[in-house]
């Protein structure tokens, strides 16, 4: 196989998902509609202090960004497992790799835009400031959501091949999201601030590290896990 | 090599276990290029599960089964460019239109081909190209898999009970397809409960019993048997 037919493999599962999303609706207006109410939820629990609700803020949206994530992550390949659509996909010739990285695309721009819609509540609810800082944040933020994606549609694609999916999914990806999770929260926490101690850097290394090491790694090692 | 005297499925002692149940337990089987085997057997015998090992998406716990001379599991890429199956579930996008399907298929196939409106006239599909495959009946569906089949033009067709859901002219259609692959210098492997609508097109059947090919007697030439039949009759 040729680059160009791998990227046009790539290519044509991202589309696909798209379509299929953008045509049935129902998955990304539930995971943002999920999203957004627990955004208002932690607005709630947390009380009137607007300081204590921009204190908070970092954390309440990367939490909503992640339980909206799974559900789009298992969604992501119950679409292949309801008309046997998965063997289809796996008889075709050339890397496997390309399946992963199709579905990493379209999962990345799935989970971007409920990013845009989490964060847009999130600016509202929790009366946040926007740093002068901006697009370290934005970077923030999309280097936090490659982390989540990377495992998130590796481990949805090793999960697919189990009978209890919507339960092992999340034991799975947890444990290995919490460096991501980590990072990505006291970084845009510390951005949000104004960063005075300057700690937002290393934790932005870390995520640049992080996303590196299990993108290569899901990539190399994806052919295994969806060969029953 | 000779096309027709190749050997399309090599397949020796392949097993297969799901758990501590064994399903397959050393099933051997050849067939030539230009073949048409049916794979008979009761329900759990085996058989789809044979299938999906020589189509690659099994792995077999021993035994080996080549494909046009490539290994199932050594070479498993190459069997699945001369590898066409057609699942007992069709395996379609419902959200996606017949011809976006089939798009699909051509670009994870690597298939030049862009245009579709012939294959879908092939099977009595045109008319609703663009409509979403979620409206179709379960027959409209089968021959949509049909089309995409016909797309990939494979040299060895593994099909899986292929003749439910279709009627009279999708079985004809289904039998061309097969009569067309044969022709090519293909083979056949195909999954049946009933013989009648493939008796045009079929060589010879194999039984799988309990996991295992039955006695060589009953791995019988599929015309012979049947004009011994007529005989008895």
């Amino acid at each position: 196989m040729t680059w160009n037919e791998d990227w046009g493999r790539i290519r044509a599962i991202a589309r696909k998902d798209l379509i299929t999303e953008r045509r049935t609706k129902a998955g990304f207006n539930s995971v943002a509609a999920l999203g957004v109410t627990m955004l208002v939820l932690f607005g709630f629990a947390f009380g009137p202090d607007a300081q204590a609700l921009r204190d908070a803020a970092a954390g309440a949206l990367w939490l909503a960004i992640l339980f909206a994530g799974v559900l789009a992550f298992n969604r992501s390949y119950q679409v292949e497992l309801e008309s046997g659509a998965l063997d289809e996909l796996l008889q075709y010739p050339g890397a496997r790799w390309t399946i992963y990285a199709g579905k990493f695309i379209s999962n990345l721009i799935f989970v971007g835009l409920m990013l845009a819609i989490v964060v847009a509540a999130g600016i509202v609810l929790f009366q946040i400031h926007i740093p002068p800082a901006w697009p370290i944040l934005l970077a923030t933020l999309l280097l936090g959501i490659v982390g989540l994606v990377t495992l998130g549609t590796f481990y949805a694609a090793m999960a697919s091949r189990t009978r209890a999916r919507e339960v092992l999914l999340p034991l799975l990806l947890f444990p290995m999201l919490v460096p991501v999770l980590l990072a990505a929260m006291s970084a845009s926490k510390a951005l949000l601030g104004g960063d005075l101690m300057h700690e937002a850097s290393a934790w932005i290394r870390l995520l640049i590290g992080y996303d590196v090491i299990f993108l290569v790694a899901a990539l190399l090692t994806f052919e295994h896990v969806i060969e029953v | 090599m000779d096309l027709q005297s190749e050997l399309a499925i090599d397949a020796s002692r392949v097993a297969r276990r799901f758990g501590s149940k064994w399903v397959l337990r050393g099933v051997s089987l050849q067939v030539r290029s230009g073949e048409v085997v049916g794979l008979l057997g009761a329900n759990g015998s085996g058989k789809t599960t044979m299938l999906r090992i020589l189509a690659t998406l099994l792995k077999p716990n021993a035994g080996t089964a080549r494909i046009y001379g490539h290994d199932v599991v050594g070479a498993a890429d190459e069997v699945r460019r001369n590898v066409g199956i057609l699942a007992h579930k069709p395996g379609l996008y419902d959200d996606l239109t017949a011809r976006e399907n089939l798009r699909f298929a051509a670009e994870m196939g690597g298939i030049p081909t862009r245009d579709f409106g012939a294959v879908l006239e092939d099977v009595g599909l045109l008319g609703v190209a663009d409509e979403r495959v979620r409206g179709f009946s379960s027959g409209m569906q089968r021959r949509l898999a049909v089309a995409r089949l016909m797309l990939r033009r494979p040299q060895l067709l593994l099909l899986d009970e292929p003749y439910s859901n279709l009627d009279s002219d999708g079985i004809a259609l289904m039998n061309s397809v097969i009569a067309q692959t044969t022709r090519a210098g293909g083979a056949s492997l195909v999954v049946l409960h009933e013989l009648a609508p493939a008796a045009e097109v079929l060589d010879r059947t194999v039984t799988i019993v309990n996991g295992r090919v039955a006695e060589p007697d009953m791995a019988t030439p599929y015309r012979e048997s049947a004009s011994v039949a007529g005989a008895i009759a």
